[in-house]
């Protein structure tokens, strides 16, 4: 079910993406009261980019808690908190900072529901913020999911809109497996429809943000409202996009893909994140295994550059996929 | 004076450890236990006098050197031999092994093939405890090793911060794998890290099970009633190398003539039946009952199956 429509038959309202998360996060607390929250700055002042906003009032200390600066140790409180029976969601305040907590995410968090033989599981969120914007340069900048889509145990969701943001959440809370939630600095302050009631997506179904005939777009994250502007432009010269959010990497809707694929014939993948290694090239490589004999054309990829990010504003937007990038990578596809 | 029975006792976990250690070591050489194996031959003091002091609900965590916190918290020897030999019938499965052994009926949460990477796992067991109320306290058994990695300082802080029913054991057995506490930390009094962020900490001769257990009782009575956290540091010595393949030839003879002169099941056994006035005979009949169930582990572990490949599919398709 596509998600926009779903949200527009059911409520009238538009919020922020950052409100919306707020949502889930007071949805999942008040119906289960192991859940609480971690990380820096989230407590009084409700995080950095207000996503945890008048939470410890509603919830108290216990449940709203605030951290020192120490990634690694407050992540692995929180792995012993949900293999002790708790529902932690902790936050790291830039993707950039999960570097910090690798051993305790990939050697810990992931691996625990295996090397105890399936026994227990780890149901935690790692809640934080990633992507490019705003000339935060090269230490607060980066798209790392390729890291976490790489290690089997990790589940890996980035919501692109306010609705997706709000029913993932709950649905990772909700999830017996550690998750990485990524969400995009310049998503925030988007709005979109979100139902007040409470509602869940399940991990691994993708949506199709743009119905269309002539060619695949698959995108996520910050790249979808970019997509979706590229769309509409191509639409005007005749080509119809049909834009694709897998919404959640691991798992990936290999399905809706390759469903939408046979349809169209022609694949373009965006992703802000730098090509090399990247996750597009894994789902280029799962679309040609999978529906080779239904290329019509070589499958484009539109990615970043390899580079760290640069300080400089107009540096920096050259060194991930603009708009017209991505109208020029569609046209690719049709160059015979 | 400590009863009899809890005395008896502590000697009996001791000897399973070492019991258990020598017949795998054995298994090891055979060829029939394969990847690493970190005897904790020496070290049986702290694993039986810490957990002796603790109830059903407690939690603990364990490190790579960690058959003997498992086997003191009451561990199934069938089960735990059988995870050294990779068999479905082990407590994880085979899929773990022994750095991995975890063991939830005795609230182990499990050993870890990270030097310190379960110390914060142990502080949000802690975190469990106390926002759940529920009864128990969280043990972490750490290292000297595992106390110059960032993670020890910045865990103990926060449960120093939180308040939480945490008792942090560091077993000092002086070797970081092969490198000397003195080469390692220009303090070798490891306890006194705790002092500097505000934790009760204190040391203890980790060659003497009494005190160990004594001490223990204390940290955890003070871990119950809100006084947490507590570091132990336990000073002890290896009886050989950082693993089974490792003959600790780095280790100065003298000073391990002298810890083997101390070791821990000696000086349990002395005072046993010399203030204790414990009957030589009841300690040969406990010896005999440890040995045998080994022997029957053993049996137990070589007899047991795999798992299958269908099933190691089946449960990985999840992740």
């Amino acid at each position: 079910m596509p998600g926009q429509a779903a949200a527009v038959q059911t409520a009238a309202r538009e919020i922020f993406y950052r409100e919306a998360l707020n949502e889930a996060l007071r949805q999942e607390m008040r119906r289960d009261p192991s859940v609480f929250l971690m990380g820096e700055g989230i407590a009084g002042r409700g995080g950095s980019y207000k996503v945890t906003v008048g939470l410890l009032d509603e919830f108290g200390t216990k449940r709203v808690m605030d951290t020192p600066i120490a990634e690694a140790s407050f992540t692995g409180v929180g792995i012993g908190a949900a293999i002790t029976g708790m529902r932690p969601v902790v936050e790291i305040l830039f993707v950039d900072f999960t570097m910090l907590i690798m051993d305790q995410l990939v050697n810990q968090a992931a691996k625990y529901h295996f090397m105890s033989g399936g026994t227990r599981s780890v149901p935690m969120v790692l809640r934080t913020q990633g992507g490019v914007g705003n000339g935060l340069a090269a230490q607060h900048s980066q798209s790392l999911e390729a890291l976490f889509y790489h290690i089997p145990g990790l589940k890996l969701v980035m919501p692109s809109t306010p609705y997706d943001a709000k029913g993932l959440l709950a649905g990772a809370i909700r999830c017996d497996f550690p998750v990485v939630f990524i969400e995009h600095k310049m998503l925030y302050m988007n709005k979109g429809y979100v139902p007040d009631k409470e509602y869940v997506i399940e991990l691994g179904s993708g949506d199709i943000k743009r119905p269309g005939r002539d060619v695949t777009l698959i995108a996520w994250s910050n790249m979808i409202p970019r997509s979706l502007s590229a769309a509409q432009k191509l639409a005007g010269e005749g080509i119809d996009v049909e834009v694709v959010d897998p919404r959640t990497l691991v798992p990936l809707d290999k399905k809706l893909i390759l469903e939408s694929v046979r349809k169209t014939e022609r694949v373009v993948i965006v992703q802000e994140a730098p090509r090399r290694g990247g996750v597009a090239s894994d789902i280029a490589s799962i679309v040609q295994e999978e529906a080779f004999d239904y290329l019509d054309a070589p499958i484009q990829i539109c990615a970043g550059r390899n580079t760290p990010i640069p300080f400089n504003l107009n540096l920096e937007s050259i060194s991930i996929p603009q708009e017209e990038d991505i109208v020029q990578a569609v046209k690719n596809v049709f160059v015979s | 004076m400590i009863d009899i029975k809890i005395l008896k006792n502590l000697y009996k976990t001791m000897y399973t450890i070492r019991t258990f250690e020598l017949q795998c070591i054995k298994l090891y050489r055979q060829g029939e236990i394969r990847g690493y194996f970190h005897p904790y031959l020496g070290e049986e003091a702290i694993a039986a006098g810490v957990c002796a002091a603790l109830g059903g609900d407690d939690y603990i965590t364990s490190t790579h050197r960690g058959h003997g916190h498992c086997i003191a918290r009451g561990a199934d020897l069938d089960r735990m031999t059988a995870e050294l030999l990779g068999k479905k019938t082990g407590y994880c499965r085979g899929l773990g092994g022994s750095m991995h052994i975890a063991d939830f009926t005795g609230g182990n949460l499990g050993a870890n093939g990270i030097v310190g990477g379960g110390i914060a796992m142990g502080v949000g067991a802690g975190l469990s405890c106390k926002t759940q109320d529920q009864k128990g306290i969280s043990v972490i058994f750490t290292s000297d090793g595992a106390s110059n990695n960032g993670i020890f300082m910045e865990s103990l802080n926060l449960a120093a911060i939180w308040k939480l029913p945490v008792l942090l054991v560091i077993e000092n057995n002086q070797y970081a794998v092969s490198t000397p506490i003195e080469d390692s930390t220009a303090e070798s009094d490891l306890y006194k890290r705790g002092i500097g962020i505000g934790v009760d900490s204190f040391q203890v001769d980790g060659n003497d099970v009494i005190a160990v257990y004594s001490k223990s009782l204390e940290a955890v009575k003070k871990c119950r009633n809100g006084q947490g956290p507590i570091l132990m540091e336990a000073k002890t010595y290896r009886h050989g190398g950082h693993h089974v393949n490792d003959p600790g030839l780095y280790m100065p003879k003298d000073r391990l003539e002298y810890y083997k002169s101390r070791d821990p099941l000696i000086l349990c056994r002395e005072y046993l039946t010399e203030t204790a006035q414990v009957k030589q005979d009841d300690l040969e009949r406990i010896q005999q009952e440890v040995e045998s169930e080994m022997d029957q582990a053993i049996e137990f572990a070589a007899k047991s199956p795999e798992l299958t490949l269908d099933e190691f599919k089946k449960m990985t398709e999840v992740y």
